[in-house]
């Protein structure tokens, strides 16, 4: 039993946390967000330079063959300095179902992936699905030299900024039947495709699109046809994953916060900390954060597991982390006060990124609800 | 014991639906619903509208240009704006320095303020809280010294809510420092356009532009400009926690805004092809959040019969700001929760701002109601030690 970090990972994790602390300043994040921009261009491109964009790109296509293990120290800063970059859509999620694309297309967009020229976006939830990832209604006929894409998606992080779509749709199959399912590619700029952008409250530009008749060519298919489910949850297992490990960062940096406050500032004469009150409050989110974190662990090793296993830890994990870290964003505000509630102080910030973090790929509540399918009598063992 | 009402009450009941029904604007509802506050001027707009048929001040006495109301009307009143979806009226003019106008003020200040309050005409706003006296009021800095006839205001308020739109402001200042913390506390009402006043915008996490950061420096004011007496100023507050009793039944009451809200969005949203109202756990979350508010709504009818029979409370008005505060963050939160991916789009960038991002902006906001108006760990301090004996 070892949940030590390799040499080589802890060096990623002094880099990455280094970076976010060099390029964390809050005004000029606040500034970027006012200007209307969705993440720092410039940033991106240095993290190109890092080699961040490759991590999880395979060798054999130009990228260095890193695990969840890196992604998770990547993704922790993430969460920790706030960065709005497409990292989790762009370098976890479509680099796993890029993976089963042909060679044409991993060519032409995975180059552009790593060097941060090239956004991928997952469009993963539809309107009557809510957060049940099988249930599609989205429409994928066979046409002359491709297939028309038809219907609706509620979500794609990241969606605003993306250069290309993953479109998971129908080609067989009921409603949530996880068979008939397939992936496809579609540009944003393909016809028929209407792209709705909205920047949620952490600031991040989201999108829900509107496929009508949007033809795509057959070489955009993603695997094989009717067969992508299995892929389809296990990138979003891995975005998933990733979206711990930044709410993981987020809650030990608020934390961290939300500590120097209660030891600085005095009210009635002493400082807030020496209150008994506010300590249990402090030492309650001190919990929360190594619950999350060490549902972070279980999560992250999980996605190298068999896909039972795999379904069932990520499932508790989103739930307990989804809890938890909820708990530590809204006391963070609440222990700050006035200040806490304000657009000028981080601490607001970070309790709409764990809010938005909670949402994503389901929030709590679904989870737990997955997890207790997966437990009823008769269900596959794990 | 009962509940019924008289054939007086209902009867008036009436009269309010119908005013309601007749005259609250449809732009504001789904926003109230949502908790969301409204723009300064729909406040205005609707303080005209209440003025024009006689109820501009509910809670106030008639002599004052008050409706002389007594307290089950106001609950009547309140739970009927509720249902409606009517806003709170703004309350920092009506509840927090009005009724000390009345009480402690002097007949020229009772007849220069307390008409403007009731007319919509004037917009009060409220300076007691400094950057570093915040739940310890009473720390307070900010410096009136008497110059002749005049005082000079000298000081720094903080999360002054509205100053940007008000054109008065009471505040809290130091006469004596040497007196102890309370004892040399002074109450000023003064205009805010007088020379000396700087007014900072401090944008809340709820991305909306309610409060303000404000600067007084060497601000003269007419002596004129006290309130009472020099020095007692801190105890002149006293006379709201009486009156609290009835601002919270107003806000409390509202609870039933947001729990339709959540409902009616379980009672829409279908995933595959069933309500989410009918899914078990859904159910139950909502009969949970249904009982809590009934529990809480039976603590405000108790409240506002006591205050009837001028029976006193004891920490009842702390216990229901704690336990509104927690339902309005948990309900609002749970309705977010059933918008699911609909609640992502808090500010749109290609279609205008829809309906949809108005729950997550009240529930952001809600966030505010657990430190506002003594945050809730000093609630609580307040009920173990009055109440409590601990």
């Amino acid at each position: 039993m070892n949940f030590d970090l390799s040499e080589e990972q802890r060096l990623l994790k002094d880099s990455a946390w280094r970076y976010g602390a060099d390029h964390g300043d809050l005004t000029a994040w606040r500034a970027r967000v006012a200007r209307g921009e969705a993440y720092d261009a410039a940033s991106w491109r240095r993290m190109a330079d890092l080699g961040w964009l490759a991590l999880t790109v395979p060798e054999d296509d130009g990228g260095l063959g890193a695990g969840p293990f890196e992604t998770m120290v990547v993704a922790e800063a993430f969460g920790r300095y706030l960065m709005l970059e497409p990292f989790v859509s762009a370098c976890v999620i479509a680099p796993v179902l890029l993976g089963a694309a042909t060679d044409a297309v991993r060519a032409r967009l995975l180059s552009g992936l790593v060097e941060g020229g090239v956004v991928v976006s997952l469009a993963d939830a539809e309107p009557a699905g809510r957060f049940d990832l099988n249930r599609i209604t989205t429409r994928a006929e066979v046409v002359d030299g491709g297939y028309r894409l038809t219907g609706e998606k509620s979500h794609a992080l990241d969606g605003g900024v993306a250069d290309w779509f993953i479109v998971p749709a129908r080609t067989a199959g009921a409603d949530d039947d996880e068979a008939g399912v397939s992936l496809f590619l579609a540009p944003a700029k393909a016809e028929g495709l209407t792209v709705v952008r909205g920047r949620a409250m952490d600031n991040r530009h989201n999108a829900s699109l509107k496929l009508d008749s949007v033809v795509v060519p057959g070489e955009n298919l993603i695997g094989d046809l009717g067969e992508g489910f299995g892929l389809l949850r296990k990138a979003v297992d891995h975005g998933l994953v990733a979206r711990l490990a930044e709410a993981v960062g987020a809650m030990d940096a608020v934390h961290e916060m939300t500590l120097e406050y209660l030891k600085t500032r005095k009210q009635f004469g002493q400082t807030l900390g020496s209150f008994q009150a506010l300590q249990h409050r402090a030492v309650d989110m001190a919990i929360a954060c190594e619950e999350a974190r060490s549902m972070m662990y279980l999560a992250t090793i999980a996605l190298s597991g068999d896909a039972a296993r795999r379904r069932k830890v990520i499932a508790a994990a989103k739930a307990r982390v989804g809890q938890t870290s909820l708990y530590v964003g809204r006391q963070a505000v609440q222990l700050h006060g006035g200040v806490g509630f304000t657009e000028e102080l981080a601490v607001a910030h970070y309790l709409k990124r764990l809010i938005m973090i909670d949402m994503a790929f389901g929030n709590a509540d679904h989870h737990r609800a997955e997890l207790a399918k997966s437990l009823k009598p008769g269900a596959v063992a794990a | 014991m009962n509940l019924d009402l008289t054939p007086e009450q209902l009867a008036f009941r009436e009269d309010v639906r119908a005013f309601f029904a007749e005259n609250t604007p449809e732009s504001f509802k789904s926003r109230v619903r949502a908790g969301m506050r409204l723009e300064p001027e729909e406040f205005t707009r609707w303080q005209r509208l209440l003025h024009a048929r006689g109820w501009g001040a509910p809670s106030w006495p008639k002599e004052y240009g008050g409706a002389g109301w007594d307290p089950t009307q106001l609950y009547i009143f309140e739970t009927e704006a509720s249902r409606a979806d009517a806003p709170v009226q703004f309350h920092q003019g009506l509840e927090l320095i009005g009724p000390i106008i009345f009480t402690f003020g002097s007949e020229a200040q009772k007849a220069r303020y307390l008409p403007a309050i009731v007319s919509g005409d004037d917009w009060w706003c409220q300076g007691y809280s400094e950057p570093n006296a915040g739940s310890d009021l009473a720390s307070l800095s900010t410096r009136a010294v008497r110059d002749g006839d005049d005082y000079v205001i000298s000081g720094q308020k903080a999360w002054t809510s509205y100053a940007h739109v008000a054109n008065r402001m009471f505040l809290l200042a130091r006469t004596d420092p040497d007196a102890r913390k309370q004892a040399g506390i002074s109450l000023f009402l003064i205009d805010l356009d007088t020379p000396g006043v700087t007014i900072r915008p401090v944008i809340t996490m709820d991305e909306i532009h309610h409060t303000n950061e404000v600067f007084l420096d060497d601000v003269r004011v007419p002596g004129s400009a006290l309130l009472g007496e020099e020095g007692k100023g801190w105890s002149y507050g006293k006379v709201l926690l009486d009156r609290e009793r009835g601002v919270t039944a107003a806000t409390t009451t509202r609870l039933a805004q947001q729990l339709r809200g959540a409902r009616q969005a379980a009672a829409e949203t279908i995933v595959g092809g069933a309500r989410l109202a009918d899914d078990p756990r859904v159910a139950d979350r909502l009969a949970q959040f249904e009982l809590e508010v009934m529990a809480l709504e039976a603590m405000v009818m108790r409240t506002m019969a006591e205050a009837a029979s001028g029976q006193d409370s004891g920490p009842r008005a702390s216990m229901i700001k704690i336990r509104w505060s927690e339902l309005l963050q948990q309900i609002t939160e749970y309705w977010v929760e059933l918008q699911g991916y609909g609640a992502m789009a808090f500010a749109a960038l290609d279609p205008a701002e829809t309906p949809e991002a108005w729950p997550a902006k009240g529930m952001v906001y809600s966030r505010v109601t657990s430190i506002y108006g003594g945050s809730n760990e000093i609630q609580r301090n307040i009920i173990a030690r009055r109440a409590l004996g601990l």
